[in-house]
């Protein structure tokens, strides 16, 4: 598959992985098989890694989550620099994600809990206390209006007319 | 009582589509696949663009050709993008829609009698403005078999010494049909033989999908004898702030002007910045629609075949003009029953001139999902046809 079109396809799953094959083929103007076949080797390289659905859990009574996003200084090391003490902090299942950042902090870091204090905890009791971990900057997040490039309460309906010329 | 409608309004039919827009506004649960305009809203750095220039105070009439801002990026635009060069001074004026400019253009070079060459099937607007221009609509009319394209035979046919002008749309609403640099140069050569003046509807310039638009007026001596339209509506998805433009001969561009400037006095100003900024920093959001469309464009050609409704890959714009001709019905009783049956809304091909007969039009501007859905009613309903 030419190149243009496993990032056109990629982009289509991206933001949609429930497309099947036979729909894909059609919208690129490829073979099934070709399409079936260069996902299974994308998937197989962890080029797509996973297919996972984007949850407003604000609208789920019963399940509340609070996300904090950590700001993580660190003293980098020898030889590794920093992948090493990343790898000691993302191997917390707590831990959503880990960026290295350009500017003022060097990791930032994000973690969900089902309370304040669990987060709270968490940082206190597991990341501060890392070795190699300089300082942290705790922001908690109040509400989420788009991630992912999705618009969580979307106000732009069709207001288009039926039918026009 | 006297008559109080003029006779050449009488003589205009009521519009074709009014009749779907009807059936469907009733209905519940209808898909529409009749929408000729845009699923995207305009772009956010073009709206945002337009507020802040109303924050800072700019509502208030423009020069009557257009902002020179405008002008200028236009200019710039289609010497980049489609080789034609304007002096954005002279040769161009900023129009409410490429619908005035079409008006304002047939206005500005028809005397009555003059006949204009219409090829079709073409968008609903043409034969009445020429009408309404005093002009003599003839049809010229193309068909599956030369994939919509015209073809210098058929073209020949239909010239006479009355011929004033001739006016096209490719990419075209509603066919979907191009023309490339190879399927002008025969039909050019006619046009300079028999010295007639062009209006060429470039409107759906930028929904080219297999292959870079290509303009007519780019062929040497055809600019001086043609009035290339475009707009906003569609590459930038701004309908509603009717924004066009004409591009021409000095002449011609000057005597629309004193139209213009008499009955319209400018475009509004705020949809004339947001059109500053679509050209300036819009592109990236064009290219994204452009491929969004091309993507629903190869789903929709390749689903009408599968429900055996025999479909052209359209090239451009964002129509799929299928043939209806296997169910034995006439394109009005086919979108009719379909709307009422199987509540998917489409436009007869009838509407678009004599040679539409025998096909629908679809416009795949409209969700994946809908797309899915209307294809997968449409499909049932073919069935009974088989
Ligand atoms: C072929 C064609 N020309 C012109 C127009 C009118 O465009 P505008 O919105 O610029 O007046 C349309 C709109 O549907 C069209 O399809």
């Amino acid at each position: 598959m030419k190149k243009e079109k496993v990032i056109e396809m990629l982009t289509l799953l991206e933001q949609n992985g429930r497309h099947s094959y036979d729909k894909l083929a059609m919208m690129l103007d490829l073979p099934e098989e070709e399409v079936k076949q260069t996902i299974a080797e994308l998937e197989k390289d962890k080029v797509i890694l996973r297919y996972p659905t984007l949850i407003d859990w604000d609208k789920i009574q019963g399940n509340d989550l609070v996300t904090a996003m950590i700001d993580v200084k660190v003293t980098p090391q020898r030889d590794v620099g920093f992948d090493e003490i990343a790898e000691r902090i993302y191997r917390f299942p707590e831990v959503k994600s880990v960026y290295l950042m350009s500017g003022a902090y060097d990791l930032s870091v994000t973690i969900e809990g089902k309370t304040i204090k669990e987060v709270a905890f968490f940082v206190s009791q597991k990341l501060s206390t890392l070795d190699t971990v300089v300082s942290t900057a705790t922001h908690f997040i109040l509400k989420t209006y788009k991630h992912d490039g999705v618009v969580f309460n979307p106000r732009d309906d069709d207001r288009r007319m039926v039918v026009t010329p | 009582m006297r008559n109080r409608l003029s006779k050449t309004i009488q003589e205009i039919p009521p519009s074709g589509i009014r009749k779907y827009f009807d059936l469907a506004s009733t209905m519940e649960n209808v898909i529409s696949l009749g929408v000729g305009e845009p699923d995207f809203v305009t772009p956010w750095s073009i709206r945002e663009a337009s507020i802040s220039t109303m924050e800072r105070g700019y509502t208030t009439y423009t020069s009557n050709s257009g902002l020179p801002e405008l002008r200028y990026e236009i200019g710039k635009y289609l010497a980049e993008s489609f080789q034609v060069h304007y002096d954005d001074k002279k040769e161009m004026i900023i129009t409410v829609g490429a619908s005035e400019a079409i008006d304002i253009a047939l206005r500005a070079i028809l005397d009555p009698g003059d006949e204009v060459l219409i090829i079709e099937p073409c968008y609903v607007s043409y034969e009445p403005t020429v009408k309404l221009a005093g002009g003599v609509p003839v049809s010229v009319t193309t068909d599956m078999s030369t994939k919509f394209k015209i073809t210098a035979d058929i073209l020949r046919e239909k010239i006479t010494s009355k011929s004033k002008a001739i006016i096209f749309c490719y990419p075209n609403n509603p066919t979907g049909a191009t023309m490339s640099k190879e399927d002008w140069l025969p039909i050019i050569d006619l046009i300079k033989e028999h010295d007639l003046l062009v209006l060429s509807d470039e409107i759906y310039g930028e929904l080219s999908y297999d292959q870079h638009h290509f303009s007519a007026a780019s062929l040497p001596g055809m600019k001086d004898r043609t009035i290339l339209i475009s707009g906003f509506s569609k590459a930038f998805a701004m309908t509603g702030w009717r924004i066009g433009y004409a591009c021409g001969p000095e002449d011609i561009i000057q005597a629309m002007l004193k139209i213009h400037q008499y009955t319209m006095l400018c475009a509004p100003i705020m949809g004339q910045w947001a059109a500053v900024e679509a050209l300036r920093n819009g592109q990236k959001a064009k290219d994204d629609m452009v491929a969004s469309y091309r993507q629903r464009r190869n789903y929709v050609s390749k689903m009408f075949n599968q429900i055996g409704l025999e479909c052209l890959v359209p090239e451009g714009a964002f129509y799929a003009f299928p043939s209806i001709t296997a169910t034995g019905l006439t394109s009005d009783q086919f979108a009719e029953q379909l709307i009422k049956e199987a509540q998917v809304a489409v436009v007869p091909g009838h509407v678009f001139g004599i040679g539409g007969e025998g096909h629908i039009r679809c416009s795949y501007a409209t969700s994946m999902e809908n797309l899915e859905k209307a294809i997968e009613r449409m499909g049932k309903f073919v069935e009974q046809y088989k």
